[in-house]
């Protein structure tokens, strides 16, 4: 006799993450809602999410949340699969493999903000990478490099602040 | 006056490498804007009669060039960076009054006169780019 049912107890972790990818999911979808100027320049607001939970537990629940964000944000806008789920997915990956370097420097030096803005400037990279490779296969693309660092720094500073005070004011929950 | 306290809350935030790292980025994207966006500086001044080359100047000097056509001479103004016709014997005098050309890969073109002025450099400008 075989069971019928598989049993899925999803453990502490397995909710935590679930529950921390919910939130970068909505930031996802309410960032996508705002209008902006350029193609790709984003605030990138999920990030947060990324930031605090790498601080608080960890590179490996971090890549968890940063991947299920950028599978589900797809999914949940319609663009699985399409062009732009592949480049969310590269400057999601490198800017994960940016925090999982990153966050071995020395912790009173460096704080939340710098992460934010090494991952950032990771994420924009890949994209470029990608963008050069496989979709516009022309030098041109890289013309918006200054755009796009700038926003890098902008918006990497600004998250980076976000998730310090909400790593300092939220309570250690689990 | 009332945002000073406000901001003073968030300072406390930034760790002494922070700053370093800022700063680093705002450098970054300097030094990006710089090396990819000064292209369209224009470096020498070609000018062509009757189809031919007719010489290529440096933009860093400030000379004048006499060109024959076939209706008189047109004079090639050239000043660092820019370049333009400054007299043509042309009837309508369009190239004359386009003025000083600063863009690498402007032209301008005294047809009557067979006389043309184009600037040439490091990633000249396209009309137009499809993909």
């Amino acid at each position: 006799m075989t069971r019928s049912t598989i049993e899925l107890t999803p453990t502490v972790e397995d909710r935590r993450i679930a529950r921390h990818a919910a939130a970068a999911i909505v930031l996802t979808v309410a960032e996508a809602a705002i209008p902006l100027p350029l193609p790709g320049v984003k605030p990138g607001l999920a990030n947060i999410v990324t930031l605090i939970v790498l601080a608080r537990w960890g590179w490996r629940e971090a890549v968890w949340v940063g991947l299920l964000r950028v599978l589900a944000g797809s999914l949940l806008l319609g663009q699985f699969l399409a062009p732009g789920f592949f480049l969310s997915l590269s400057g999601a990956v490198a800017s994960l493999l940016t925090l999982g370097f990153a966050m071995h420097l020395p912790k009173r030096w460096f704080g939340p903000v710098s992460l934010s803005i090494f991952a950032a400037f990771a994420h924009i990279g890949a994209q470029l990478v990608v963008a050069r490779l496989w979709l516009v296969p022309h030098d041109g693309v890289f013309y918006l490099t200054p755009v796009f660092a700038a926003a890098a720094v902008f918006f990497g500073l600004i998250n980076g602040l976000i998730a310090a005070r909400l790593l300092r004011d939220l309570p250690q929950a689990t | 006056m009332k945002q000073f306290p406000r901001l003073a809350e968030w300072l406390p935030l930034l760790r002494p490498g922070d700053y370093l790292v800022l700063l680093a980025g705002v450098l970054l994207c300097a030094f990006a804007t710089m090396m990819l966006w000064r292209g369209g500086v224009p470096e020498k001044a070609v000018i062509r009669a009757g189809g031919e080359l007719f010489g290529e100047y440096p933009l860093n000097a400030p000379r004048q060039v006499e060109v024959p056509g076939p209706l008189g001479i047109s004079v090639i103004e050239i000043e660092p960076g820019r370049a333009r016709v400054a007299v043509d014997p042309g009837p309508r005098q369009y190239c004359v009054r386009q003025g000083w050309l600063t863009q690498a890969g402007s032209v301008a073109i005294c047809a009557p006169n067979q006389i043309s002025l184009s600037l040439s450099g490091r990633g000249g400008q396209y009309d137009s780019l499809n993909y």
